[in-house]
């Protein structure tokens, strides 16, 4: 994964997610001086995943920063950074991690705007590796996508696909509000696809329709999404019409996308790796619910993890935890024959 | 460690106006935290907090303070450092009477003062999560090779307990940031007393273990504290690295109108604290040093009178914001929100 190109991405290349994410970043740190990377190992050892290898070496250490094992100051710092004018991009090594980091992010970034009222802003980016299906075991694992959706002044994103991450993480680094940009780690190197040339983005707060049916509507995210759409293409055979909704950003949500399928399909099937209570398949159902009930034909239904505090790293207790295309492809067929 | 007492003047190279200027900030954050209780009794006002036996030590520290070009992170005691950089009487009766005209648009509590222009970043009431921001900001300054510039970062002595104080007075030694963490220790967080929050009581100690210089002074004396904040901002502007200061001061209020000291300290200790009144005994020195004359301190007084009146009347007069402005400054651009 030398970096031989002076851009990653000067033509259409088949890529991997971990090659998307480590593609744009490189773009980015080459176009921008005050876009800097800070966080734990992501210098001399270039991130645990490789995603900055010898970034170091072209950049040079002050822009690709080896934190201290210190997460609230990785993020504080970076808020710091972002308040006078830099680019920050923080690094929490794995999701799991973040805890520590929860005041910098809900009570400081996502203010920071609000409480100066416009004064001082934090065009921030957290980007930090999360999910399941690796033998992560209890914390190396989690979804925290529900701990931060409930806090206005911070964004969300979690995408899927290759070329998604490398438009939405370039819609982030321009962003001039903090983001939180999820990229879960089961699809790092398990996720190719054909990423455009050239610098772009893709709107943060717009889902993505990524297969058209008629009979009910799936919403998910993440690897979950891959999972969803093998299902609903598997159902196809069935003569089973699902149509699929890749929500790309959490926050804001793209409600018009969900609500349009909803009032076409009139069934609706949420799909998450994160636990069901107060999960984001709470808070769409509830807008549904609200919003378009009587186009419903049947309940809304989701299919997320077990209430339960984390999945094991034993093999049966992570796959007890976890979602399967099979899981989903039942669930789907029997909420379009309900 | 007790407050020495200032014997005599000995003016570290300030002029008579500069010394004349300390004392008027120091007039001025007396009067001005008197109105704000006074405002809290008359039922005008929910909420005050005063900086009282603050005054000599903010005061100092905002002289050595460079106007335009450093940064300021304070916290939520230091009214004296903010108008020592700049910002004005109407400009925190604003703040006290929530008015839409104040910087951050009535929505933070009193005391928590920020001002881009002047250099004074924005923060919350939540101890220490400001010092990381300090840090960073002083980033930028090295990363950017500004020399001549750097952050001056405060925080009371029972902030030094949190995580990301050590977090971040760590990350700054390690990349040499210019960067003076003050610590106001007046003894006191809320109710429990210095002894409860550490151990080992001389904060400016700790320095050793960071690998930067460390110091503590009178807080109480507006001169040697300007003097000590010099020294270490000067070394921090010029390549030098971080300093950690400790100013020893005292809290001679309750914590806020919501508070009732009475019930965790005695009113002897803070009597006797009272004795070593840090405004009053830099007046006495002034005169007595030739400085100014009792006339021209009584006129300083009315001065600052009239200043307070002025400002607390135009604040009260001004309107407070509208109620759509809570859905503004959520993000950039306007937001829909989630209804």
């Amino acid at each position: 994964m030398a970096v031989t190109t002076s851009d990653m991405t000067a033509s259409a290349q088949t890529m991997n997610n971990v090659e998307a994410v480590r593609a744009t970043l490189y773009d980015a740190l080459r176009s921008d001086d005050r876009v800097i990377i800070l966080g734990e190992d992501v210098g001399a050892r270039g991130n645990v995943f490789l995603i900055t290898k010898d970034f170091i070496d072209e950049f040079g250490e002050r822009r690709i920063i080896d934190t201290p094992i210190a997460e609230a100051s990785i993020v504080g710092i970076a808020v710091g950074m972002a308040m006078e004018g830099l680019r920050p991009i923080a690094e929490i090594q794995f999701a799991d991690f973040i805890y520590p980091a929860f005041n910098q992010i809900v009570g400081e970034a996502a203010k920071t705007r609000y409480r100066s009222n416009g004064e001082y802003t934090c065009p921030l980016v957290i980007r930090t590796p999360y999910g399941g299906g690796v033998r992560g075991a209890l914390s190396h694992s989690v979804s925290v996508e529900a701990l931060f959706y409930h806090v206005p002044g911070l964004k969300i994103v979690a995408p899927a696909f290759p070329a998604d991450v490398k438009g939405l993480l370039n819609a982030s680094i321009d962003d001039p509000d903090p983001v939180l940009f999820l990229e879960h780690k089961k699809t790092y190197r398990l996720i190719k696809g054909e990423v455009p040339a050239g610098h772009y983005t893709i709107p943060i707060g717009k889902a993505n329709l990524l297969k058209e049916g008629t009979q009910l509507s799936v919403v998910s995210y993440g690897l979950y999404v891959h999972w969803a759409l093998e299902a609903a293409n598997a159902l196809d055979a069935e003569g089973i019409s699902v149509e699929v909704i890749d929500l790309r950003s959490i926050r804001p949500m793209d409600r018009g996308t969900i609500l349009q399928s909803v009032e076409k399909t009139r069934k609706l099937l949420i799909v998450h790796e994160d636990n069901k209570f107060g999960g984001v398949g709470a808070e769409i159902s509830a807008m549904v619910a609200e919003e378009a009930l009587f186009h419903l034909d049947a309940p809304i239904r989701r299919l997320c993890a077990p209430d339960v505090p984390a999945m094991g790293y034993a093999e049966t207790l992570e796959h007890e935890y976890m979602s399967s295309p099979a899981k989903i492809a039942a669930a789907m067929r029997e909420l379009a024959t309900f | 460690m007790s407050v020495k007492t200032t014997t005599a003047l000995d003016r570290r190279g300030l002029s008579d106006d500069q010394l004349r200027r300390l004392f008027a900030n120091m007039l001025l954050q007396r009067q001005l935290d008197n109105r704000g209780f006074q405002l809290n009794r008359q039922g005008k006002v929910p909420f005050a907090l005063g900086s009282e036996g603050h005054e000599a030590l903010q005061a100092g520290a905002a002289l050595a303070f460079e106007r335009g070009k450093d940064v300021l992170a304070p916290y939520y005691r230091d009214l004296g450092l903010c108008l020592g950089v700049g910002l004005t009487p109407y400009e925190i009766m604003l703040s006290i009477f929530a008015r839409a005209g104040d910087h951050n648009g009535g929505r933070q509590f009193p005391n928590h003062y920020s001002s881009k222009s002047l250099g004074i970043l924005s923060f919350s009431s939540i101890l220490a999560a400001h010092i990381p921001h300090a840090v960073g900001a002083a980033y930028v300054i090295a990363y950017r090779g500004e020399v001549g510039r750097a952050v001056l970062c405060t925080c009371g002595d029972g902030t030094t307990s949190e995580g990301e104080w050590h977090e971040s007075v760590n990350f700054a030694s390690i990349h040499r940031l210019p960067v003076v963490f003050l610590v106001e220790n007046n003894l006191w967080a809320i109710s429990t007393p210095l002894s409860k929050q550490m151990a080992q009581p001389e904060i400016w100690k700790r320095a050793a273990g960071y690998g930067m210089p460390g110091k503590r002074f009178n807080g109480f004396d507006p001169i040697e504290t300007y003097a000590c904040v010099k020294e270490a901002l000067d070394r921090a502007r010029s390549g030098g690295g971080p300093t950690l200061l400790e100013g020893m001061c005292y809290r001679f209020l309750a914590h806020s109108t919501d508070d009732n000291d009475m019930t965790y300290r005695t009113k002897e200790e803070v009597v006797e604290r009272r004795k070593n009144d840090p405004v009053q005994r830099f007046e006495a020195l002034l005169i007595e040093g030739g400085v100014m004359t009792r006339d021209d301190a009584t006129a300083m007084k009315q001065e600052v009178l009239a200043q307070t009146n002025d400002a607390t009347d135009r604040a009260e007069a001004m309107p407070f914001p509208q109620a759509h402005d809570l859905y503004a400054n959520v993000y950039e651009g306007a937001w829909e929100p989630w209804q």
